[in-house]
């Protein structure tokens, strides 16, 4: 049976018109953009139209944006570029790996940082941003939407207060492009990543916007691309599929095709509210992605419920994957005060462009089929079983 | 599945005898946790859960076509193994892990994963036999054709619901068998060197594991120095903590005397490591607690047996008899060297295991 794919948080497939507009740039178009024959104006072309439709979709100015491999290297971009040590930052307790992890590394180098937990709702209060402000803050990062609860913060609110106290404001936005319109001039942030592979571009390309007059050090040194701020020759299709994928995504998004999806999201997640019991949604209460919905269910071991759905042709997710590859609780629901049995019992359904409402009703009847089969046989009832 | 020889091979094997598979790995311990900490090595290479092995299992899974996944059961391996495994050695006994680990987590929490993504049994590498005795109506428990790699000794706990969904594949054939089957199968591990330590504690040094484990935990390592006497009663010296010794122990005691010593007793109460000649050391008793019989339902009558003592201990014969609810006793026809607290007992009626305990 065809295999039905809910992870689109963790990767996106890429779109037949993405994979269409990279072809040509693999052996035809081949060329370095940096060179000055035509084979390298070639793809210098092609690198300039992406930048251009990625800076319409975020809607900021060409020169902002800085290609890279992807959201982890923009968030550590943004991270590492702007701050020295002595300095102090502020990021959340929710934050993805890549901005959490790359500022306890900068910790570790001397600067400060202070880690603002979020609510039982998923969502950061941007007054405790406000609080935690010091004369030596120099940045704040604080993510626009969860990659887990799909739960949007209020980076406006949050960039205010940057942009009020005159400290830079990076945002990652690695699950908000093309699944929800951005509006850079609205939210007043300074720094924002995004990914492609979460927007149906291929994996290893994404992009830091970059707001004009910001002071930003290279991490990568070598030449000088993307007018020095990141050395390395350009990943030419990679960022042409992000392009595409950007100038879909606009159009989807003027459609609204984001309305589409969360009704899809909303028949998926009402459907399962109604037929399982003792089951509720993790940041129910916020607005959210409109593709994402993050489910606890009583008495289920998430890990067991991966494998069993994954056994059926259903791709779904539970918390982090190690570098084992075994699960562990997620950071982001525990920072929303699960206790580690909750967080392991919660499921994260994300769709994508590629879902339909068939996968929906689909997945409905095996879930609704697979939490009534597990509690069955939940481990305390089999534990008096096997033991007895 | 661990990415060894063994359990490879039963992958193989079953996939070849057309069962429909589902490869699992137990992630247990994360062996970078300690690494370089307190003395502990840097590299952790070719050790169980260490990255590689989970690699290999992965690789193997593909090769025999078959979906895999990885089980995270850190916690419950840190409660269930490690720290009862440290607490053993702080109350001068010498634990076994691995059975701990068969007791709670592969023969437990794995055929409850199991059971809840569907599948009927689980299938593991282990050198022992499982088959259901109709004139008994119990699931027995046997040794393996190969008596080198016998590992029913770590099994004694699988109770008969546990036995009853378990499939032991290579019961039946010899180490050198299963390298070649896995050479056969062309599988990618078939060299690979087994493994022979316990599986968290890197060398075998569980002195520098116990003090990297506990620092990591912000515990302090207790203070467990006390006398040495001899099994006259006289304090002929002074030592650092009762979990350097076992029992059996001869070098490394810090006293010298004419005639070689042995450590005999190790007192949990008082710190008080006894010491005495080698033939101290042998003795026709002992006494079994936290007891899983399985040939029998109960011992209602004493019992002629054979009785392992130790891993690589050759089974001795004795009479088994319960003597209180959970407790049985053993008297030996012949003395036994270092009978050790902490070891378990599992005895054996020619290849069927009747059952075991721990040894107090």
């Amino acid at each position: 049976m065809r295999r039905i794919y809910l992870d689109n948080n963790a990767s996106t497939p890429v779109l037949p018109e993405v994979l269409a507009a990279m072809q040509p740039y693999f052996a035809d178009s081949f060329g370095n953009a940096s060179s000055i024959h035509q084979n390298g104006q070639e793809a210098r072309f092609a690198v300039e139209n992406a930048r251009e439709s990625v800076a319409i979709l975020l809607g900021c100015g060409v020169s902002e944006i800085v290609f890279t491999s992807g959201g982890t290297e923009a968030d550590n971009l943004a991270i590492a570029g702007t701050i020295s040590p002595g300095d102090h930052v502020i990021t959340t307790a929710i934050e993805h790996h890549a901005v959490l992890h790359a500022c306890r590394h900068v910790a570790s180098l001397g600067c400060e940082v202070t880690e603002i937990p979020a609510g039982g709702d998923g969502l950061v209060d941007p007054d405790d941003i406000r609080r935690a402000l010091r004369s030596n803050t120099r940045l704040i990062s604080a993510m626009f939407a969860n990659n887990e609860t799909g739960v949007l913060q209020a980076v406006a609110e949050i960039g205010k207060i940057a942009r009020e106290a005159g400290v830079a404001f990076h945002t990652d936005a690695v699950q908000v492009a093309g699944n929800v319109p951005v509006d850079i001039s609205y939210i007043n942030c300074d720094l924002l990543s995004i990914s492609g592979h979460k927007m149906h571009a291929p994996q290893g390309v994404g992009a830091l916007y970059v707001r004009k007059g910001t002071r930003l050090r290279a991490m990568m040194h070598g030449g000088a691309h993307e007018r020095s701020r990141r050395a390395g020759t350009e990943n030419v299709p990679g960022i042409v599929g992000l392009g595409k994928a950007a100038e879909l995504a606009r159009m989807g998004l003027t459609r609204g095709d984001d309305l589409a999806m969360r009704a899809l999201r909303d028949r998926l997640e009402q459907g399962i509210l109604d037929g399982v019991e003792d089951c509720r949604v993790n940041g129910a209460a916020e607005t959210r992605t409109p593709n994402t919905s993050n489910i606890q269910f009583d008495a289920i071991e998430g890990e067991s419920f991966v494998i069993s759905l994954d056994l059926k042709g259903i791709a779904v997710s539970s918390g982090a994957a190690c570098s084992s590859g075994a699960t562990e609780p997620s950071h982001v629901l525990l920072a929303m005060g699960l206790t580690p049995a909750q967080a392991r019992s919660s499921i994260r359904f994300s769709l994508g462009k590629q879902n339909t409402g068939d996968d929906v009703d689909r997945t409905l009847a095996t879930v609704i089929e697979t939490v009534a089969r597990l509690r069955q046989m939940s481990p305390n009832y089999s534990t008096v079983a096997v033991r007895s | 599945m661990s990415g060894g020889v063994d359990s490879s091979v039963v992958a193989a094997m079953l996939r070849a005898q057309g069962h429909s598979l589902i490869g699992l790995t137990l992630q247990l311990w994360n062996q970078r946790r300690l690494a370089g900490k307190e003395g502990m090595p840097e590299a952790v290479q070719g050790r169980c859960c260490s990255l590689d092995d989970v690699y290999d299992a992965r690789r193997v899974a593909r090769q025999v076509g078959i979906p895999y996944y990885v089980v995270n059961q850190e916690a419950r391996f840190e409660q269930e193994v490690v720290r009862p495994f440290v607490q053993e050695y702080l109350s001068g006994r010498t634990p076994i892990p691995c059975s701990l680990c068969n007791n709670h987590l592969k023969f437990d929490e794995l055929l409850v994963v199991a059971r809840q993504i569907g599948a009927e049994k689980v299938a593991t590498g282990h050198y022992a036999r499982v088959d259901y005795d109709e004139a008994r109506s119990r699931w027995l428990l046997r040794r393996p054709a190969d008596r080198s790699k016998d590992q029913t000794y770590f099994l004694f706990g699988l109770t008969q619901p546990q036995l009853s969904r378990t499939l032991f594949p290579l019961g039946g054939l010899t180490k050198t068998e299963v390298r070649e089957l896995a050479r056969q199968h062309a599988l990618v591990i078939a060299e690979k060197p087994d493994s022979q330590e316990i599986c968290f504690v890197p060398g075998g040094d569980y002195k520098r594991f116990m003090d990297a484990y506990l620092a990591e935990q912000g515990e302090a390592f207790p203070d467990t120095s006390g006398e040495l006497v001899t099994t006259g009663g006289d304090v002929i010296g002074e030592h650092t903590g009762i979990h350097n010794f076992t029992v059996g122990q001869r070098k490394g005691l810090g006293v010298a005397t004419g005639s070689p010593l042995y450590v005999i007793q190790i007192s949990g109460a008082d710190h008080k490591v006894v010491v005495g000649a080698e033939e101290d050391l042998q003795s026709r008793k002992l006494t079994a607690r936290r007891i899983n019989l399985i040939s029998i339902a109960q011992l209602n009558e004493p019992m002629r047996v054979a009785i392992k003592i130790r891993h690589r201990h050759e089974p001795a014969l004795a009479t088994i008899e319960q003597v209180a609810p959970d407790e049985i006793r053993a008297i030996f026809d012949a003395p036994q060297r270092a009978i050790t607290p902490g070891q378990s007992a599992v005895f054996y009626d020619g290849d069927v295991v009747v059952g075991g305990g721990w040894i107090e």
